[in-house]
């Protein structure tokens, strides 16, 4: 099936060929017969010898052996009294020599390498362990690269009980003989990390075996930058030195020492109040037992504590607990104090927030709000936004990074160097570029107050962009990250992008700010632990595919979306939890234009068994709608009650598809600018 | 940028059919019942499905079936197992014949496979693999019978098999290689698990298979083979990274690889073909939203049509 000529380079004499046909023929009628008919003679076995040997790939014809081996076998036990070991022996090598004349013809043959691991896994007789070394050794000297190999290198490892340390040696003996061996840098850190869990012995100094690793790499590096082994292996090493291996608590809403002022009618309105948690990593255990209250008014009960993902998960990076009727610990005037220990991580985190109503007017507090059109166009103004005073970014990174980060700091500056020196000598290596703008990124995220680097690595992702032109989406990508990163890093940097929103009839958090990150060219995002306290937010007119990351933002009552690339309606999945959110302009985007749907299993449906055929899509099939046409919008939009929606200029679009909108979503006011009657 | 001549292909997987006996036929005698998924998936996502009568289709198909155990062998008289018992449940899906089945008896046999720690063995002889473990869950799901397993821990025998660049392998500790990440992926997607997955590594390592010739590998260092177009591309699909490859400078590579006179694809440009990188190929381009192919689901590997049908309609 691989690797053969269309034009065969010399043309088989069609007599010969025939035959050699009429011969396999004759060889798969008769195993199959034998096999059927459970005959297992001497004579019938060698058949199915000879097939094997011309077409190792026939299954069935290991499965007759492994039959006939078990059966003679039961034989030779049945006429002896003693099982004559002897016996035993010579049909083990019968089965093993026939595996290597398989193997001969297919290396990679399944059904060969199997049948010896079925042989020797029974431990009939002590395995010959130095012939299946020496047997290993030769095949994956053929072929360094034989992932059958290193799979019954592994088991005949295990069968033997041969040390992690003996291994993690064998791999530097494959690594030394020729550094483009991923198949040897894989293994070696499958092992390694093994090693470093267990403390084994010579293995508890994790950060001076890093620098071994880091050493032995860069070797491989120098010699030959061209080989992406080395590259996937430093990547890893890097993870290993930038990433904190215990979870810790990241951010929160609210933050820590935080005076909420809540406008009248959210107290009136809305019956309960979020609390968000955002973790580095994904984490489990946010409970009662784990989060404890002290209020006056508010205790742990209270609060019922999710992780917010699209599916079924019990961890998440983001988890949230909802305050009920807390509208009821408002009226006083001291307001509602609240403290929050969160135990669920290493270490014990405080949290302290403080409520109060408002004494600020609103217009149009009327109704449920949204009596009028609500507008984008909150203009931007100079002053200082007295809550972003209280909103700082430092206080919402919680202090409680227990690990002592000198080493990885000093490592990642040497590594920084040096990655700096070769991109001087190699201008055109992509490898080295990418790898110095991860390690710039990795020194920023660990250093407490670090924004040494954004420029840096900015101008290093643009010049990626141009030299690595296939792959230019992913440094897209990475570049948004980047940039977000920037821009949330401060409040200096964050004020640039508020403004004051005055138009607005809906009850909310005070002050209402808009963040306005339109036309950045941003493709995705990220950092939204520093947007938790986020309630308008315009994303218009970039290059956004994916919103994720915006289940974050509970808060949120207005998004804009517009003029982005968002291709299907499963890509919205994250908004799916914001129970507060009710206006969303989803204008042209290209929901519609795409037979392929990449979010498909990344959104919550039958298909991932992530949730069963709901009561208003049943509804809807008996008014004879095509459900399975509209399941994706059907499924977003009756999770959500949005008073104010905005789908033109999505191929979508049409008649049928506003009267389905009208369907699903009964509470809304607005459709594409027009009242809804 | 050249065409893609859906009759040849068409008429070529018709012949393929037809002959038997030559040796390179022969050979691969043992995994008909896959050659008929690949065939008659092509020919649906050409919109050629038509010129097959799906009554001997599906009487050919019963015939593979061993009674007892109630799984499918790659061919008449040969021995049942889990790979050829997907490819016969996925062809009655296409034909919309899973009538023609006892559900139950084909998913006891499927269910049958799982051992104690979540993998799943081919067949009755045990070798555990991955791959397997995506056969089984593709298989319980279209015929709506996933509950016969236990899902939490097949998936957790899924992570154990995830490496530290982000791939799975075969087996705990195998190293990372295109096709075992698509079951991996597959099998976690159809059970909502893709959370387990660290989607920016898994397709970084993906999108450096395109190579400068355009096509993809399978891991680092190896050669570009158009069977990649599907294990890659649907792997980056399915985590929403397909963006990240070139698809222009990959379905050039593909349409390279045609034998534009006798019609079929074959592994590199100027190679035999074959049925296995006919559909490959052209499965990768429907993925990629060529003109003119029916849109494939890249989880189940069956047109869209197809799976919505399944899933949507009582």
């Amino acid at each position: 099936m691989h690797g053969r000529p269309r034009k065969a380079t010399k043309q088989e004499d069609p007599a010969a060929a025939a035959a050699k046909s009429a011969r396999l023929r004759e060889l798969q009628s008769q195993l199959l017969h034998f096999h059927h008919n459970r005959i297992y003679t001497k004579e019938a076995v060698s058949v199915s010898s000879k097939l094997l040997e011309i077409n190792p790939e026939i299954y069935t014809g290991w499965n007759y052996r492994k039959l006939a081996f078990q059966h003679n076998l039961k034989e030779v036990s049945d006429t002896d009294t003693d099982t004559d070991t002897e016996t035993i022996k010579s049909a083990i090598e019968d089965e093993l020599r026939m595996v290597e004349v398989a193997l001969r013809r297919n290396p990679k043959s399944y059904g060969a390498w199997y049948h010896r691991k079925w042989i020797l896994g029974q431990k009939l007789v002590p395995a010959n362990f130095d012939h299946e070394f020496r047997l290993l050794d030769m095949l994956l000297k053929a072929d360094a690269r034989n992932f059958h190999g290193w799979n019954y290198r592994r088991f005949i490892a295990r069968l033997k009980d041969v040390s992690e340390e003996e291994e993690l040696k064998y791999t530097m003996d494959m690594i030394n003989t020729n550094f483009s061996n991923y198949s040897a840098w894989h293994n070696r850190s499958m092992l390694l990390s093994k090693l470093l869990r267990k403390k084994a012995k010579g293995f508890h100094e994790e950060e001076s075996i890093l620098s071994d690793e880091f050493e032995l790499v860069r070797q491989a590096l120098f010699t030959d930058p061209s080989d992406q082994s080395g590259w996937f292996y430093h990547l890893w090493l890097l993870d290993q030195t930038s990433t904190p291996h215990k979870p810790h608590l990241v951010s929160s809403w609210p933050s820590d020492k935080l005076n909420i002022e809540i406008s009248a009618q959210f107290k009136e309105k809305c019956e309960r109040f979020p609390i968000i948690f955002c973790f580095n990593q994904q984490v489990d255990g946010v409970n009662l037992a784990t989060v404890t209250i002290n209020s006056k008014l508010v205790s742990s009960e209270h609060i019922t504590w999710k992780p917010l993902s699209a599916n079924n998960s019990r961890k998440s990076k983001i988890w949230v607990g909802f305050l009920e009727n807390f509208n009821k610990y408002c009226d006083n005037s001291e307001g509602l104090s609240v403290e929050i220990s969160v135990h669920c991580c290493e270490s014990i985190v405080h949290l302290k927030f403080v409520m109060k109503l408002s004494h600020m007017d609103h217009q149009g507090e009327n109704g449920d709000g949204f009596e009028e059109l609500f507008l984008w166009d909150c203009p931007k103004s100079q002053e200082i936004n007295p809550y972003l005073v209280s909103y700082d970014p430092w206080r919402l990174r919680v202090e409680s990074v227990e690990e002592d980060t000198k080493w990885h700091l000093d490592t990642l500056s040497a590594e920084i160097a040096l990655f700096k020196e070769m991109s001087e000598c190699d201008e055109d290596s992509k490898f080295v570029k990418l790898t110095l703008a991860r390690l710039l990124g990795a020194h920023n995220s660990i250093k407490s107050g670090g924004s040494a680097y954004f420029e840096e690595i900015l101008k290093l992702y643009d010049d990626l962009i141009k030299l690595d032109a296939p792959h230019y989406r992913y440094y897209r990508d990475e570049r948004s990250l980047v940039l977000l990163d920037q821009m949330t890093s401060s409040k200096d940097s964050l004020v640039e992008y508020c403004s004051r929103c005055e138009n607005s009839s809906f009850s909310c958090i005070n002050p209402q700010l808009c963040i306005n990150f339109s036309g950045l060219n941003l493709t995705r995002i990220g950092f939204v632990e520093r947007l938790l306290w986020v309630q308008i937010l315009d994303l218009s007119h970039n290059n956004l595919t994916s919103i994720l990351g915006l289940e974050a933002l509970q808060l949120l009552v207005c998004l804009n979306l517009s003029h982005n690339q968002i291709m299907s309606f499963t890509a919205l999945e994250p908004i799916k939890s914001l129970q507060s959110l009710k206006v969303l302009d989803l204008s042209f985007n290209e929901i519609g234009s795409h037979p392929v749907d990449t979010t498909r299993y990344l959104c919550s449906s039958p298909l991932s068994h992530t949730c069963n055929v709901t009561e208003t899509m049943e509804e809807l099939a008996r008014e004879n709608i095509k459900i399975g046409d509209f399941w994706e919008a059907i499924l977003l939009f009756e999770s959500l009650q949005l008073a104010q929606l905005d789908m033109q200029g999505n191929p979508v679009t049409n008649e049928r598809f506003r009267v389905l909108v009208g369907k699903v979503i009964p509470c809304l006011k607005w459709l594409d600018g027009k009242p809804v009657r | 940028m050249g065409e893609l001549a859906v009759e040849k292909h068409a008429q070529y997987i018709l012949s393929v059919e037809k002959r038997k006996d030559d040796f390179e036929s022969l050979v691969m005698e043992h995994l008909r019942l896959n050659g008929a998924y690949w065939g008659l998936t092509t020919l649906d996502i050409m919109h050629k499905l038509g010129s097959v009568n799906p009554d001997e289709v599906v009487t050919w198909i019963l015939s593979c079936q061993d009674k007892e155990s109630g799984g499918f062998g790659g061919n008449v008289g040969h021995d049942p197992h889990v790979l050829y018992t997907l490819s016969a449940v996925q062809v009655l899906a296409l034909l919309d014949r899973l009538d023609a089945v006892d559900v139950d008896k084909v998913s006891d046999y499927v269910a049958g496979l799982q051992k104690e720690d979540g993998s799943f063995a081919g067949d009755i002889w045990g070798e555990i693999d991955t791959r397997f473990s995506y056969v089984a869950i593709c298989c319980l799901s279209l015929l709506h019978r996933l509950n016969k397993i236990n899902v939490e821990k097949a998936v957790d025998y899924i992570v154990s098999c995830k490496n530290l660049d982000g791939g799975f392998g075969s087996i705990p500790g195998g190293e990372s290689h295109a096709g075992q990440i698509f079951c991996c992926v597959g099998a976690l997607a159809i059970t909502g698990s893709l959370h387990h997955i660290d989607r920016d590594l898994l397709g970084w390592w993906l999108c450096e298979r395109q190579c400068k010739d355009g096509g993809l590998n399978g891991r680092p260092e190896k050669l570009t083979d158009v069977c990649y177009s599907w294990w890659v591309l649907t792997s980056l699909i399915m985590i929403d990274r397909v963006h990240w490859i070139d698809k222009n400078k990959l379905s050039k590579f593909i349409l390279n690889c045609q034998d534009l006179e006798k019609g079929g694809i074959s592994d590199r440009p100027d190679n035999a073909v074959d049925v296995f990188h006919t559909y490959f190929g052209v499965a990768g381009l429907s993925l990629m939203e060529y003109p003119g192919l029916k849109p494939i689901d890249p989880a189940y590997a069956l047109p869209v049509d197809v799976v919505n049908r399944i899933f949507f309609q009582k």
